[in-house]
């Protein structure tokens, strides 16, 4: 493996949409960088605050959300409420220090395997540009 | 079983062919899963799927006396049904399996020169669904009764054959239709490909059969108000637009005896508003109380109160029917339905808005559906083909294909192949050398796509009677002001030199798009649409009929292009789908209800106001507030658990000791 910084990115995503449109990005084949793992919820709203906040806590060196576009959320509106709490999540990291680029939220649909490999070569660009994240110093 | 034990999890990796061994080194994955924590096996097999595979899974569950299996494969969209049900041959609850999507995360995406990314990335992904395996629990699938009931939005051909199939099955079927009549596109055209049929001489029978068959409930002038509910038990509203016409059970129940609309049209020979009528693409007249054409099912008129000036004459000329209520409201009807199909088919695009061809600025250059009322016996000019600008009979004809199908340029323009303008300008041209002996025929085009049984064959019929065929897209139409004569500018790709065409009348093979409102109506039911718009279909190839939310299934265009036979087709496979259900008489629904842990709960209430089913209510226990479930009413999106401040909600299979379990074992390893 290179010695290039190879960040450790936390997705957490959506069964419907994004999930499926990851699905949809490997049918199809495009490529995209592999240091982005995923975990699966059946909806963005879901996700507790304290999920993201934990992966920073353990040293994620990003984390990003992705689910349904607005107004095709399979359970009508759990991805309004959970972009709310998302609000809320930048707010916070930029309050303890912590660049909140290194956390985003996007919405891909299923039909949208290509927009999927976009965001995961996006976000991976963005998390190299900020470096390692300063949380891994107090771990070690 | 295996309750207070410590985790024995069983990990299987499947090779895939080389779909996922070509990329990784599935050595190293299964030599790596077995240093980690609660595994207690780990094998490896070319498909895991299949019957071997899955015998594997069966053998060591008892074998290791395993508490949970971990299959890193493909999506768990794909093989986490298949793979459960190995799970719980072997013995275990089905829910203690858990899936590392190896293939379309991992495999499919790192395939050049990542060899050990991929390998690692593998790695991390059984890491953590062993993770998450060591603390999944035991669930019970809850099993409802499903409504013996149907409904079928849209009554065109596929609407019609979806509810015919499910009637005939011996399910009660809602079929409803927003415009007043059923029979859909297919009833404004004159002839089909190849076989030349009379469309309507095939159609009207099965408008007749759905009219008279005892399970279907005919409910046209109707549209989807709103739908709530899950499979099974859609309860859905109806609004039934204010007709204006009693029907004759209408007009009995109100106590008119012997009266309602017996469709004589004496109404509407004496009412003095006149509109265009869109089942003739405007072309013909119709009233403000009209029927669109003479085969209409029902044979009920209908008032259109936008036009209507309410003076009453069609009220006098009807006598003693009694059946025109001009102050008709709109109503609202509930019904309960166990499955649905959506088949909304699709309108044309504004076509206009190509410019460059001139649609809707010159005269004579008419649209593909405005062709087939010309040319159709039963259209406004009872099927002789006149021109719009002095109702002459052309002699020069052409045809644009493609017109803002597979076009890239954006605006209304469709990348897209609209799959049937092919066939029908074919056949338009047919009709004309039918109709009009002598006449020139000229059709541009980028392909011709005569995929169907015997369409390749209509099109050498179609060459050998004469029609010319220029490879080519039009790029400019002028009109020639003295004769309104066009001139149709294209390069000739075939002879690389650009022509100059002059027609009598030129016939625009127009895209197709979602109908007006679609959009507006899948949302209701929650299913997804695709990137050109078109209903998403559950899987492409697998499930081309069914979609996301369960219970619901698309039939014919709605879906995405197709032609009549492939529309009967699918609609026939959507019917049967959805019968299947109902027939069973009761679903499983997945396990991933909301859980209150009473103990925790504060009885704040924030979740009730955040669930979008109304399925969490406040209720006094042991002299305090809690929270509790309608396990009925949860879809388990979570919603509710994402934000309990006290934690006290447990979202089942999703709970957050699982997912901080995933999101420890992520960062478990370090840096690489």
């Amino acid at each position: 493996m290179s010695d290039e910084y190879n960040p450790k990115v936390l997705a957490i995503i959506c069964n419907w949409c994004s999930y499926a449109g990851a699905d949809l990005a490997g049918g199809a084949r495009i490529q995209y960088p592999p240091n982005i793992r995923a975990i699966r919820v059946m909806c963005t709203g879901r996700i507790d605050m304290l999920f993201i906040l934990k992966a920073f806590a353990e040293g994620a060196d990003g984390v990003l959300v992705s689910g349904c576009h607005f107004g095709d959320c399979h359970y009508l509106e759990g991805n309004y409420k959970a972009a709310k709490r998302m609000f809320m999540i930048k707010a916070l990291l930029r309050n303890i220090g912590l660049d909140d680029k290194r956390f985003r939220m996007t919405f891909v649909s299923a039909s949208e395997g290509a927009k999927w490999a976009t965001v995961m070569t996006d976000v991976t660009n963005k998390i190299k540009e900020l470096g390692p994240s300063p949380i891994k110093e107090f771990k070690n | 079983m295996a309750e207070n034990t410590e985790p024995r999890i069983g990990v299987f990796v499947c090779h895939c062919g080389t779909n996922i061994a070509g990329s990784m080194s599935i050595d190293a994955v299964v030599e790596y899963a077995k240093t980690l924590p609660y595994v207690a096996v780990a094998d490896q097999y070319q498909y895991m799927c299949s019957t071997p595979g899955q015998k594997k899974i069966d053998d060591a569950i008892k074998d290791y006396n395993l508490t949970g299996v971990v299959v890193a494969a493909c999506s768990p969209r794909l093989h986490e049904p298949t793979f459960r049900t190995a799970t719980k041959e072997g013995g275990l609850n089905p829910f203690r399996f858990e899936m590392a999507n190896i293939r379309e995360q991992n495999s499919w995406v790192h395939m050049h020169g990542m060899y050990d990314e991929s390998t690692e990335k593998a790695e991390d992904q059984i890491r953590m669904a062993v993770a998450k395996a060591a603390k999944l629990e035991d669930l019970i699938p809850k099993s409802v009764p499903v409504e013996h009931t149907a409904l079928v939005v849209g009554a065109g051909v596929g609407g019609m054959q979806a509810a015919l199939d499910l009637a005939s099955a011996g399910i009660k079927t809602y079929l409803v239709e927003a415009s007043p009549t059923i029979g859909g596109r297919m009833s404004q055209l004159d002839k089909t490909f190849p076989t030349l049929d009379c469309s309507q001489c095939i159609l009207t029978p099965k408008m007749v059969d759905v009219g008279r068959h005892p399970n279907i409930e005919m409910m046209t002038y109707t549209e989807v108000e709103n739908v709530e509910g899950y499979i099974g038990n859609f309860d859905i509203t109806l609004r039934k637009k204010a007709r204006g016409v009693l029907t004759p059970k209408e007009a009995t129940a109100k106590g008119i005896v012997g009266g309602g609309c017996n469709g004589c049209g004496d109404c509407t020979s004496v009412c003095p508003v006149v509109k265009p009528n869109p089942f003739e693409m405007g072309m013909a007249p119709r009233k403000a109380i009209y029927i669109y054409h003479a085969q209409v099912m029902p044979l009920i008129y209908t008032v259109d109160f936008d036009s209507c000036v309410k003076c009453g004459l069609c009220q006098d000329a009807c006598g003693e029917k009694k059946a025109i209520d001009l102050e008709m409201q709109d109503e609202f009807i509930k019904i309960k339905v166990g499955t649905a199909v959506i088949a909304t088919g699709f309108d044309l695009i504004p076509i206009e808005e190509k410019r460059e061809w001139g649609y809707k600025r010159y005269d004579n250059v008419i649209s593909s559906l405005e062709f087939e009322r010309l040319i159709c016996a039963s259209g406004p000019t009872g099927g002789h083909l006149i021109r719009p600008s002095d109702g002459k009979t052309p002699m020069a004809v052409g045809y644009v294909l493609c017109a803002g199908s597979r076009d890239n340029t954006g605006g209304v323009a469709k990348a897209y192949c609209s799959r049937f303008c092919c066939m029908y300008s074919l056949k338009h041209a047919h009709q004309m050398y039918e109709k009009i002996p002598g006449c020139k025929v000229y059709l541009f085009y980028m392909d011709i796509r005569s995929f169907g049984k015997a369409y390749e064959e209509f099109y050498y019929r179609i060459q050998n009677e004469g029609a010319k065929f220029i490879r080519g897209r039009v790029a400019n139409v002028l009109e020639d002001p003295a004769t309104k004569n066009l001139h149709v500018f294209a390069e000739d790709t075939l002879l690389g030199r650009p022509v100059d065409i002059e027609v009598e009348l030129l016939v625009l093979a127009a895209a197709i798009q979602p109908k007006d409102g679609a959009n507006v109506l899948r949302k209701k039911f929650g299913v997804s649409a695709s990137a050109d718009g078109w209903m998403l279909e559950a899987h492409p190839k697998l499930n081309p009929c069914g979609t996301t939310t369960a219970g619901v299934f698309l039939a014919g265009v709605c879906q995405g292009p197709k032609d009549i036979p492939d529309t009967v087709a699918q609609a026939e496979g959507a019917a049967s789908a959805a019968s299947i259900p109902i027939h069973m008489g009761q679903v499983e629904l997945e396990p991933y209800f909301a859980m209150c842990i009473e103990d925790l709960c504060a009885g704040c209430g924030m979740c009730v106001n955040l669930c979008p089913y109304s399925a969490l209510a406040l209720v006094e226990k042991d002299g305090r507030s809690v929270m509790e479930v309608t396990e009925a009413k949860c879809k388990g999106c979570g919603t509710c658990g994402g934000f309990c401040p006290g934690g006290a909600i447990k979202m089942q299979h999703f709970t957050t000791p699982q997912i901080a379990a995933q999101i420890d074992a992520f960062f478990a390893r370090g840096d690489a």
